[in-house]
């Protein structure tokens, strides 16, 4: 647009660079002062000039919270509900777009509701669950056949228990179900044409088409799975499953110890930094999925 | 809404929607069904069948300041920091948007802070506007007491605050811009032939024609900030609720309450007022995008 707008150019130019300091300025404090000494870190006033001591700082942090296990367990978890997740909504959308069944305004619906009960309100008797898989079908076996039947199988302490309770998602099930209804109706219906059944459209068409829908939710689902912290904070109790938010507690100077802040800044770095990556580096999908999973 | 060419048959679509039905009957229908029980009947403190007891359990929450203290602090919180991360996100997004040259770095780099997690984001804050160290011990050097969130509730809010401002800016940062995108560009050069500058049409049109994108975010924020995840996440790792129940937002109260307090029919009850509020959210939400529909 041909305007002359000195001021207004300057004065968006000021509002973006303050934006620029507000919104990266703490990740700069974080990397400078988790890169000085003891000393440095806890100096007033603080200086932002990052040192030469990051490394040591980042492994002494490592060995202090034992992130190696952490970032591990993170891994397989964030992993694992991003896999669920993506798999389970594609399997409910086509079950929801694809069929005439009269089921499907219920299974709609029940996936909706979902978006109505996050876990902080159902917290506890969701772990009552996980600590007793089959106390629901024991209840309903009994109530039904009058028989006590007994079968044990707890979640505590595993992966199963990081990750199952997490991977149901409506919004992942919108995801697909928008992305769906957007393909021509002649798809399915040539598809039909050819003597395809619906698992054969399934695989060799839908899947391929939903690559991009893939990578997006992909995405947001790995940050998501990544920075869980509520529920791995009651299922764990194994220092062996620990995850990177559990181990930010680990991380913290003791109230009367010393106030090392540099060590705990670089430990948060490090577990800043796998999600960081992922929205850095796949941007474009990691928005696109922001975006669409909200319509 | 319906597509015309469906494969017939009930059994397939059940077997590929059967695992994610089993896991949400699971792990939220169950669970919710265990709420709605709690919320009415009473544990006996030695052992035996829960009791039903009516309304009593919502008596006793009600009757409770420190409930009304935390449905004080949410509000509070949900409030102030729904206004400023659109504030932000509205007035960064309208910078970019008039792309000048060399903007396209910042419109990458404002998402970013939305990829860490509020408790990790939480620890961090704990040391930049610490009152000993980092930036604000200058301040307090010269101004003792100016500043400390570990004393202060309020202090502590604000700090609570402005992590949750800080992570979620990018995210509204995110859709304004898309919604600025979308305003028609002739409308725009229209404004700017009539000599508008781009302050004029920004507050004239595109804020304007921003509004249904605006009100959008508003519920979302809000909805976020009252049981949003991270809500308890930052509030647990950032204040642990305090001083002296500051920060005690309703989230963090009911998974105190439950966990610490052992008390599932006091929590269950301040769930079930909670999930109500989600449910006014939603609904109003959902009629708002039926509107927007329409629009177009």
């Amino acid at each position: 647009m041909i305007q002359r707008t000195p001021f207004a150019n300057a004065l968006t130019y000021g509002v973006m660079i303050f934006g620029f300091l507000l919104l990266i300025g703490p990740f700069v404090v974080i990397v400078s002062g988790a890169s000085q000494t003891f000393q440095q870190v806890n100096s007033i006033p603080f200086s932002f000039l990052p040192q030469d001591r990051l490394l040591e700082n980042m492994s002494a942090a490592w060995t202090r919270a034992s992130l190696g296990t952490a970032m591990l367990n993170s891994f397989v978890m964030a992993s694992l509900v991003t896999v669920g997740k993506v798999a389970l909504s594609a399997l409910t959308a086509f079950a929801i777009v694809f069929f005439r069944t009269p089921l499907k305004g219920f299974f709609f619906w029940m996936v909706f509701i979902t978006l109505m009960l996050p876990l902080e309100v159902r917290v506890v008797p969701t772990y009552a669950v996980a600590a007793d898989l089959f106390q629901p079908v024991r209840l309903l076996i009994s109530a039904v056949t009058g028989f006590e039947v007994s079968v044990d199988w707890n979640l505590l302490n595993s992966y199963a228990g990081l990750t199952l309770p997490l991977i149901a998602t409506a919004t992942g099930t919108f995801l697909y179900r928008q992305f769906y209804l957007t393909l021509p109706d002649e798809l399915a219906e040539a598809a039909r044409m050819d003597g395809s059944g619906p698992i054969r459209f399934f695989i060799d068409m839908l899947l391929p088409l939903s690559r991009t829908n893939m990578l997006a939710l992909t995405t947001i689902m790995f940050v998501y799975g990544w920075n869980q912290y509520l529920w791995p904070l009651l299922m764990v109790t194994d220092p062996q499953y620990k995850t990177t938010m559990m181990s930010l507690v680990a991380l913290l100077p003791s109230d009367n110890g010393t106030p090392d802040w540099n060590v705990t800044l670089a430990g948060s770095l490090i577990i800043m930094l796998p999600p960081l990556v992922v929205v850095a580096v796949l941007q474009r999908w990691f928005v696109r999925g922001l975006v669409a999973t909200e319509k | 809404m319906d597509k015309r060419a469906a494969f017939r048959s009930w059994w397939l679509p059940s077997l590929f929607a059967l695992p994610q039905i089993i896991l949400i009957l699971l792990f939220f229908y169950w669970p919710a069904v265990a709420v709605l029980r709690w919320a009415f009947t009473l544990e006996p403190p030695f052992g035996g069948a829960a009791e039903f007891v009516g309304l009593a359990n919502f008596r006793e929450v009600f009757a409770d300041p420190l409930y009304w203290n935390s449905v004080g602090v949410s509000l509070a919180f949900a409030l102030c920091g729904t206004l400023a991360t659109i504030f932000i996100g509205l007035v960064l997004a309208l910078a970019v948007d008039r792309q000048l040259p060399g903007s396209a770095p910042f419109r990458f780099l404002y998402i970013l802070p939305y990829a860490i997690a509020g408790p990790a984001a939480g620890m961090a804050f704990r040391f930049i506007l610490s009152p000993e160290r980092g930036l604000m011990a200058s301040v307090n050097a010269s101004f003792p007491d100016f500043w400390n969130p570990a004393k202060y509730g309020s202090h502590a809010l604000i700090l609570v605050i402005v992590v949750f401002a800080w992570k979620w800016a990018g995210y509204t940062f995110i859709f304004l811009l898309a919604g600025l995108q979308s305003v028609p560009r002739s409308l725009i050069e229209a404004a700017a032939m009539d000599g508008c500058g781009p302050i004029r049409r920004a507050v004239d049109i595109q804020i304007p024609m921003l509004a249904p994108t605006l009100f959008f975010l508003l519920v979302i924020m809000m909805t976020e900030g009252f049981v949003g995840a991270d809500t308890y996440g930052i509030v647990a790792r950032t204040t642990d609720g305090g001083p002296n129940h500051g920060t005690d937002v309703m989230v963090y109260r009911i998974v105190e309450e439950a966990f610490r307090g052992l008390n599932y029919s006091g929590a269950s009850a301040q769930s079930l007022v909670l999930i109500g509020l989600i449910m006014i959210f939603t609904f109003i939400q959902f009629r708002f995008i039926e509107r927007q529909v329409h629009y177009k």
